[in-house]
């Protein structure tokens, strides 16, 4: 797909929902003067997008810093606020950087329940062998049924290696083998899927504090990316995730799903101010090629509806 | 960073110490801090301006009740608000009629359709006494037909035969036929995950709809679930026809504000939990829970269920038993306390069910009470003799240092256990004189008791008692 094509897929997507937010913040200045009541509307507005209070915030300030007291248009308002959105998030689009030397480069894949960790895996098996790169899959959600089988139907997709053990086998050990697998083979790229977790569950993150652990035996570095992958439909809990995760396995990026449905993943905005992690790459459908890599500078004027 | 609400209202109520009615300016400025934490908990701003107004129009002009706040007095009504909006009853599934009767699961990708599937599959089974068949109609996901039929063995229940290259309709009229010739009651339809933009997959939606004509339509939906809810929501009913919502990962720590978007929007009845990851973890909806949640207020009502639950019967009576014939608390009963507080998921767990859990898990950390701490103090306990764990007061210097050695602590350590379990036993004789007296210690006390007896819990249906008492809530 084009660069274009895969841009107006996003924005198509994101527009159906900026639609709304757009409208209202239309809706409130048809060239007004920007007082008190509008900038509270306007951070209610930005609150509806998922952005989250605090970010809503920042960015209402931000823009009352510039312009208070002036007569502003519609325009002008979401100008400066794709501006300010970009200003936030384009330190952070960092395509993932796989380092080939590290034969084999390691990405631990990790996230709650549904968000498409292993979909995701299936999309970047597809991008790395399509590059002429040697992939070797871990099946390493040992806990959802048939998420083995999921994870084998990718590898038959993409002709990457896929090492699996039995449902409920111990995914630590899955993994370390994976790795011996992928030494062996000289694979350039290891990617480990993990099952679904709940990061309040305790339990549940000291079995991937395992992994960790039992990886880091092999090689101290690795795995090389710690990726944690958020569904874009999620709300203020995102921030809970991101805190407990990054906390207790040292999340080195993320990846952003669904972003072809009409949630606006503004979210994402308030987890850029409080986390900076680096944002690899956003899922925008269910197809093999749908993995896209993260424009900030896109992603803001999607977002505030602007073309 | 949630507990906000209850806290900061008291804030704005504090600076008017007036009695009387509650003024429009007052609930104006309680209102305000109400919207911020409705939305922080993502509840849709529509239905939050909805929400508001019908909160002012209750409250403006309410006589504050006697012994609480205008704070709590506020918090009351909101609470009572939403409970109304999420709808008052549990709502059970309606499988009347002609079996064998369809019930359909739709909802977005990720959202937990086939756990939930095969969850009410094994509980309709189990509770209803249904013969009940699943059937996938996900053609879409790569295996996750077999995933429904993997927990069909493990639920053991039916599931339907995957004919490959079959197209979703055709699998749900073989479902459909597949019951009527062998007898089964239920029949349990798995979708793909759609997005409700994706015109296609709707119309495919609602043409299995046509052709089974479901008893109920349920639409999954994550907890987690930001803004967007109301967008889906709407969608799915208006393109497919909803009969109700099951709400998945309540176990996590969402807020769920999700759930009065939905339940707003669409108006039909959230009816189910997903509670855990294992099949048998179903709950039917309790509003209660879910508007306190909302609120920030804690999860009173479960943390009381848990609590029975996991306190070991027996136990529980041995020790009340104790307790009412006014014989003194001793160090077993100490101990036999840690050990259910660690089973309650210790600290954290507990702690994040509780209203005011910033101030209790500050108390905490001052008392340095984590479950390091808990799981050491088990050691000490278990490292005294029967004689001493009955009678404390034995326990003198010689004994402290063996105990010390046994346990690998410092005598210090010894010290602070015995002294906390001092206060506990103060605290449990206060509870003891309060309960004759005919009055229930309020929430603060028992967070406070909590934090100073190293989590004495009084007997649940106690607790219950004592919390099911909206007016004499502290929060």
């Amino acid at each position: 797909m084009a660069e274009g094509g895969w841009f107006s897929r996003l924005k198509s997507g994101l527009s159906r929902s900026s639609g709304r937010l757009t409208e209202s913040i239309g809706a409130i200045f048809t060239k007004r003067k920007l007082d008190e009541t509008a900038l509270e509307e306007l951070e209610e507005a930005l609150i509806a997008g998922d952005i989250g209070v605090t970010a809503a915030a920042r960015l209402t300030a931000e823009l009352a810093r510039k312009r208070f007291g002036k007569d502003v248009s519609p325009e002008e308002v979401k100008g400066d606020l794709a501006e300010a959105v970009t200003a936030i998030l384009e330190p952070l689009a960092r395509p993932l950087a796989i380092d080939a030397a590290h034969r084999p480069h390691v990405v631990l894949m990790m996230g709650v329940n549904g968000t498409g960790k292993t979909t995701t895996i299936g999309k970047l098996a597809k991008l790395y062998t399509d590059q002429g790169l040697k992939v070797v899959l871990a099946a390493g959600d040992t806990f959802r049924a048939a998420a083995i089988e999921q994870l084998q139907i990718w590898g038959e997709r993409t002709g990457a290696t896929v090492v699996a053990g039995k449902q409920g086998a111990d995914a630590a050990g899955l993994a370390y083998g994976a790795l011996e697998t992928a030494r062996r083979e000289g694979a350039d790229l290891l990617l480990i899927d993990t099952a679904g977790r709940l990061h309040n569950k305790d339990n549940l993150m000291a079995e991937l504090q395992k992994i960790l652990r039992v990886i880091a035996k092999l090689d101290p570095q690795a795995p090389h990316d710690r990726i944690l992958v958020l569904d874009a439909t999620t709300g203020q809990n995102a921030h809970a995730q991101v805190e407990t995760f990054k906390a207790m396995c040292e999340v080195t990026g993320l990846v952003v799903t669904k972003l072809d449905g009409s949630a606006k993943g503004g979210v994402i905005v308030g987890l850029a101010d409080r986390f900076g992690l680096p944002i690899h790459a956003i899922g925008v459908g269910e197809g093999a090629e749908d993995l896209r890599p993260f424009s900030a500078r896109d992603f803001a004027r999607s977002l505030m509806g602007l073309g | 960073m949630f507990d906000g609400l209850s806290g900061k209202l008291n804030d704005v109520f504090d600076r008017l110490r007036r009695r009387g009615a509650l003024r429009e300016d007052d609930v104006e400025a309680a209102l305000r801090e109400i919207r911020i934490a409705l939305l922080e908990a993502d509840v849709a701003l529509p239905v939050v301006r909805d929400f508001i107004a019908g909160v002012k129009g209750r409250a403006v002009g309410q006589e504050v009740l006697r012994g609480i706040n205008p704070g709590q007095m506020v918090v009351k009504i909101v609470h009572d608000h939403l409970l109304e909006m999420l709808g008052a009853d549990e709502a059970g599934l309606n499988l009347a009629g002609n079996p064998p009767v369809a019930v359909m699961m739709v909802g977005l990708q990720g959202s937990g359709k086939t756990t939930s599937t095969a969850k009410i599959g094994r509980w309709l089974e189990a509770q209803a006494k249904k013969k009940v068949l699943m059937a996938s109609l996900d053609v879409r996901r790569p295996a996750a037909q077999q995933q429904l039929a993997v927990l069909g063995q493990q639920t053991g229940v039916a599931v339907l035969d995957i004919v490959m290259g079959q197209r979703p309709v055709e699998i749900a009229r073989r479902a459909m036929e597949h019951a009527r010739l062998h007898g089964f009651d239920v029949v349990m339809l798995d979708t793909a995950g759609r997005l409700h933009l994706d015109e296609e997959l709707m119309a495919e939606a609602a043409a299995v709809r046509d052709a089974t004509r479901p008893n109920e339509t349920l639409l999954v939906a994550d907890a987690m679930t930001g803004q967007d809810a109301v967008n889906v929501a709407a969608a799915f009913k208006e393109k497919v026809g909803l009969t109700g919502i099951m709400l998945t990962r309540v176990d996590g720590d969402a807020r769920g504000g999700a759930a009065l978007s939905m339940r707003a929007i669409t108006g039909c009845p959230i009816k189910l939990l997903g509670t855990g990851e294992k099949l048998d973890e179903l709950e039917l909806f309790h509003p209660d829970r879910i508007a306190g949640r909302i609120l920030g207020m804690g999860d009173v009502v479960s943390l009381v269920e848990k609590a029975t639950a996991t306190i070991e019967e027996a136990d529980a009576e041995r020790f009340r038993k104790k307790f009412e014939k006014g014989q003194g608390f001793d160090l077993d009963d100490m101990a036999m306390q840690l050990k259910q507080l660690r089973k309650m998921g210790g600290m954290d767990g507990l702690m994040a069910m509780l209203p005011g859990v910033a101030r209790a898990k500050k108390q905490m950390k001052a008392l340095n009470m984590d479950d390091r701490v808990i799981a050491r103090q088990e050691a000490m306990i278990s490292s005294m003799t029967r004689k001493e764990r009955a009678d404390p007061r034995i326990i003198h210097a010689s004994r402290k240092k063996r105990i010390a050695a046994g346990a690998g602590v410092n005598v210090q350590d010894i010290n602070k256990l015995l002294k906390q379990f001092q206060e506990m036993n103060g605290m449990l004789k206060k509870v003891k004189k309060m309960q004759k007296s005919g009055r229930m210690p309020d929430m603060g006390a028992l967070g406070g008791g909590m934090g100073g007896a190293g989590g004495a819990m009084p007997d649940p249906a106690e607790m219950a008692k004592g919390l099911k008492l909206p007016p004499g809530f502290k929060f």
